[in-house]
């Protein structure tokens, strides 16, 4: 009787991976796809990794704020 | 009996979480790398009319025109080939993503990321779209 139980509950265990696994691939990765831009976009408008602005801001009149 | 139940869930929890540490997305086709590199040399010449205003970029990934009195008449013509030129690049890098990776459908999502960023690395002093499609100076 209990060996059934587990072995249902293997059998779902084992559904749920599989499914879990399709799920996986059918989802459009949101995370890796922002990485991909980055790197993209920075070298499209030359930014360095990490920098905020596209271009260097022109003005240099000391310490803003 | 339990002992090989509980071997049988770490070796699925194992499998998941490889699964789940998915690999980043292919970028690095000789079609994108194109792509890239065409990008690349026109946004010498984009980057000041996106400094002026002229042009600007918008919610759906795209750049338009923003301020065309801006623009000297006898430049006009030429920015127009400009945005046009950019937008069909950005249209055919989003396509070639989502194909790089094996899922043609994702093209519209991979816009929609590039979109967000494309504005949040945007300089300041830029002219951008807000959610709503209104034009916001960053």
């Amino acid at each position: 009787m209990q060996n059934r139980l587990v072995g249902w509950i293997g059998t779902g265990v084992a559904g749920l991976t599989l499914a879990g696994c399709v799920t996986i691939n059918i989802y459009f990765p949101a995370a890796e796809a922002e990485k991909a831009a980055d790197k993209i976009i920075d070298q499209v408008w030359q930014l360095k990794p990490g920098a905020k602005p596209a271009t260097p801001p022109a003005q240099t009149k000391g310490e803003a704020k | 009996m339990k002992q090989r139940v509980s071997l049988f869930l770490v070796a699925m929890l194992a499998f998941a979480s490889a699964a789940l540490a998915a690999a980043d997305l292919e970028i690095n086709t000789p079609a994108i790398a194109a792509l890239q590199s065409a990008m690349q040399t026109r946004h010498n010449k984009l980057a000041a009319y996106y400094a002026s205003g002229a042009v600007g970029l918008t919610r759906d990934g795209n750049v338009a025109l923003h301020d065309a009195s801006s623009i000297p008449l006898a430049e006009r013509q030429s920015v127009n080939g400009l945005v046009a030129d950019e937008n069909r690049d950005r249209a055919a890098l989003y396509r070639e993503i989502a194909r790089a990776n094996a899922h043609p459908e994702w093209a519209a999502e991979v816009r929609t990321t590039f979109a967000q960023r494309w504005i949040d690395k945007a300089a300041s002093g830029w002219w951008v779209q807000n959610p709503s499609g209104a034009w916001v100076k960053k």
